[in-house]
């Protein structure tokens, strides 16, 4: 992996607050590059870092081998797109994607066709003249692409780009932000705290809370192997049960989860010692639901539980299954769909099992981490029970 | 046609109480003074039957010459001044906190607790002759004994500037709060520096408080006639003492009123300019939408 933007030990504080703590990061050359984390992580931060708005306290940004830390925002080839976009109101679409050719001296045709070829690369050539101002969500957003891209920056900021739109057209930009990034082949490095975004844009995501990088790795690294429970309740949803392991059995390990009959076996693979109080999390998608009690097998692990809310989303049902204290979610898509069989319904009794390889134990993150445990339920518990009592 | 004259009713008789303010103590009074402009004065001082425009042409006198040219410099010199000073004050006052701005918007607003005059007055005492400005640029060796600086076209520009500035800080300052601080980082990633950036950025988007700065300033520095009266000196006359002269020492209205008609054109000029203008632009904004 050749390292093309490096963030070498990154740490910045505004007063008393630190904002980013030793933040190091490699990113490759050609790449898109999400960073994702929940509001507050420092990661709009570590973004105006890499831009020259803010100094880090300490450590060393490189672009290309070249120390660019210390380096003025107009000094960089690096190019923004901001939140809100700040186009410049006064201008008209034109004069705005010009605006970066205009400041690096240029002569006057070479600009015009430049901006001429980027208009059509957005597909705004017949918008040329309109102010900015008079523009939609979804054309100012692809003005400040174009604004941006002209200038052939080494690497492309994208600070939330689609925060400010609705999701329709959010879907539609993410698809062509992609096809920019293939047209043009320029880095990204994407700030977002939409992990829907993150996850269909990126080759690699980065995940930050208060100021670290809790993981980086591709998409599918970070969500079907979180490195602690934070990554996995932050990406996608998932069940967690907080419990203690109570025997190893070669790169297996045994849990003993209080409401369940039995232990649950689960895949090692950070090898935990016996005693450690850890955190199983479950993705719902990976168990399966049935009447029947599952074959036995000596790597599946079974439940039973009751039906207590169902939503029938088309393409999959989430139902939402009580075993003692543990409201567990679990996903059911459609593949298989047949007219005939029997419909799972509310206040059944069913089986839930998984693969002992389709979960895993993550370590305790800290003591705020508690509120992670109900992430999936508490909020959801509330309406459909006084649904149900005014049903009686 | 008669149905848009109906729907124009509650708006007309909306701004009717202004209109009436309007007519009585500003278009009546004027009218007034160009009439009197044509008329002829009479030996004690007041207006005579006939009309005439034998009054005009004693504006060609060469003694006005140096006084209207001094007045149109002095005024526009007092504009710029203001600009230079009130964009970067406008500036700072919009990025200051909260807290420092309150306090600097207060310190710009109590020197008018103290009566106009008085202030003036006090300029008299800070560059008097044996004052301390005087005996500082005597220590530093600036100034000698006979260096003057009371009485003379600087001084005027000096009060001026002084007496205007919070006139022009003030719609600057308002609309640099309004301004977008986040365009001038985007105007830097785009590779401007700091001085394209408040240029090409900056000071157009601040650019209705720079022309209501222009006409507050302008207009009242043009009318000046205390300011220049009392630092002024023969050297530092202003047309506003010329018509001073005229009405209260000459007692020669007609011709005081041919001066007044003349700064009320110059000063009305102007203001129908950035009318027309801005009505301009909205006719086209209008075109637009339709």
């Amino acid at each position: 992996m050749d390292d093309f933007l490096v963030f070498d030990g990154i740490s910045k504080s505004f007063g008393n607050l630190k904002v980013l703590e030793n933040v190091s990061l490699s990113i490759e050359k050609g790449s898109i590059f999400s960073i994702l984390g929940p509001s507050g992580c420092g990661k709009t931060t570590l973004l105006r870092i890499c831009a020259g708005f803010e100094t880090p306290d300490t450590g060393r940004v490189i672009l290309n081998g070249k120390d660019i830390t210390l380096d003025r925002p107009n000094k960089r080839r690096v190019n923004t797109v901001f939140q809100n976009y700040s186009l410049f109101p006064h201008m008209s679409v034109r004069e705005n994607i010009a605006f970066g050719l205009q400041m690096s001296g240029f002569e006057k045709k070479r600009i015009t066709s430049e901006v001429d070829k980027y208009l059509e690369l957005i597909q705004m050539s017949d918008q040329a003249d309109k102010k900015t101002t008079k523009l939609s969500g979804g054309q100012m957003q692809r003005v400040a692409i174009a604004r941006a891209l002209i200038n052939k920056p080494q690497i492309l900021l994208l600070d939330e780009p689609l925060a400010a739109l609705d999701l329709k057209l959010r879907q539609r930009m993410l698809v062509e932000l992609d096809w920019i990034h293939d047209e043009v082949g320029i880095t990204f490095l994407y700030v977002t705290h939409d992990q829907g975004e993150a996850m269909s844009i990126s080759d690699y995501i980065a995940i930050m809370n208060r100021g670290k990088i809790e993981q980086h790795g591709t998409p599918a690294q970070v969500y079907e192997a979180p490195t602690n429970s934070f990554v996995a309740a932050f990406i996608g949803d998932t069940n967690f049960f907080e419990t203690e392991i109570t025997a190893i059995e070669g790169s297996y390990c045994r849990l003993n989860i209080t409401d369940f009959d039995d232990n649950i076996i689960v895949y090692n693979d950070k090898n935990f010692h016996m005693k450690s109080r850890v955190y199983l999390s479950i993705r719902p998608e990976k168990f399966v639901i049935s009447f029947d009690e599952p074959e036995h097998h000596n790597k599946l692990n079974r439940v039973r539980g009751t039906v207590e809310e169902i939503i029938y989303m088309g393409t999959h049902t989430t139902y939402w299954v009580r075993v003692g204290d543990y409201r567990i979610q679990v996903r059911q898509s459609h593949d298989r769909f047949l007219l005939d069989q029997r419909i799972i319904e509310r206040g059944n009794d069913v089986f839930i099992s998984w693969h002992a390889d389709n979960c895993y134990i993550l370590d305790r993150y800290d003591e705020k981490d508690e509120s992670l445990l109900t992430l999936p339920d508490d909020d959801l518990t509330v309406p459909p029970e006084n649904v149900l009592s005014e049903e009686k | 046609m008669i149905n848009r004259l109906k729907q124009r009713i509650p708006e007309l008789l909306i701004s009717l109480p202004t209109m009436a303010w309007l007519t009585a103590l500003f278009v009546i009074p004027t009218a007034i003074i160009i009439i009197i402009a044509f008329k002829t004065g009479d030996p004690y001082g007041g207006i005579g039957k006939e009309w005439t425009l034998e009054n005009f042409p004693e504006l060609l006198n060469p003694v006005y010459r140096a006084i209207i040219v001094r007045t149109v410099v002095l005024s526009i010199l007092t504009t710029v001044i203001c600009l230079m000073l009130g964009v970067p004050a406008g500036y700072c006052l919009a990025r200051s906190e909260k807290r420092t701005r309150d306090m600097l918007l207060l310190l710009i607003i109590v020197p008018f607790w103290i009566n106009f005059l008085i202030r003036i007055f006090a300029w008299k005492v800070v560059l008097h002759p044996e004052g301390f400005v005087k005996n500082f640029l005597l220590l530093i060796g600036i100034a000698d004994e006979n260096t003057l600086l009371l009485y003379r076209p600087g001084t005027v520009l000096l009060v001026m500037v002084y007496t205007y500035i919070p006139f022009a800080v003030l719609p600057i300052y308002a609309a640099a709060e309004r301004f977008d601080f986040s365009l001038l980082d985007a105007a830097q990633d785009l590779g401007a520096g700091w001085f394209s950036s408040f240029t090409r950025v900056f000071l157009p988007g601040i650019r209705q408080g720079i022309v209501t700065a222009i006409l507050v300033v302008f207009i009242p520095a043009l009318g000046s006639y205390v300011i220049p009266d009392i630092v002024g000196g023969p050297g530092g006359e202003m047309i506003g003492n010329k018509i001073a002269q005229k009405t209260f020492i000459d007692r020669n209205l007609p011709q005081a009123s041919v001066l007044s008609s003349m700064l009320i054109f110059a000063v009305m000029a102007p203001m129908m300019l950035s009318l027309f203008m801005r009505r301009k632009k909205n006719h086209e904004r209008g075109m637009m939408i339709g």
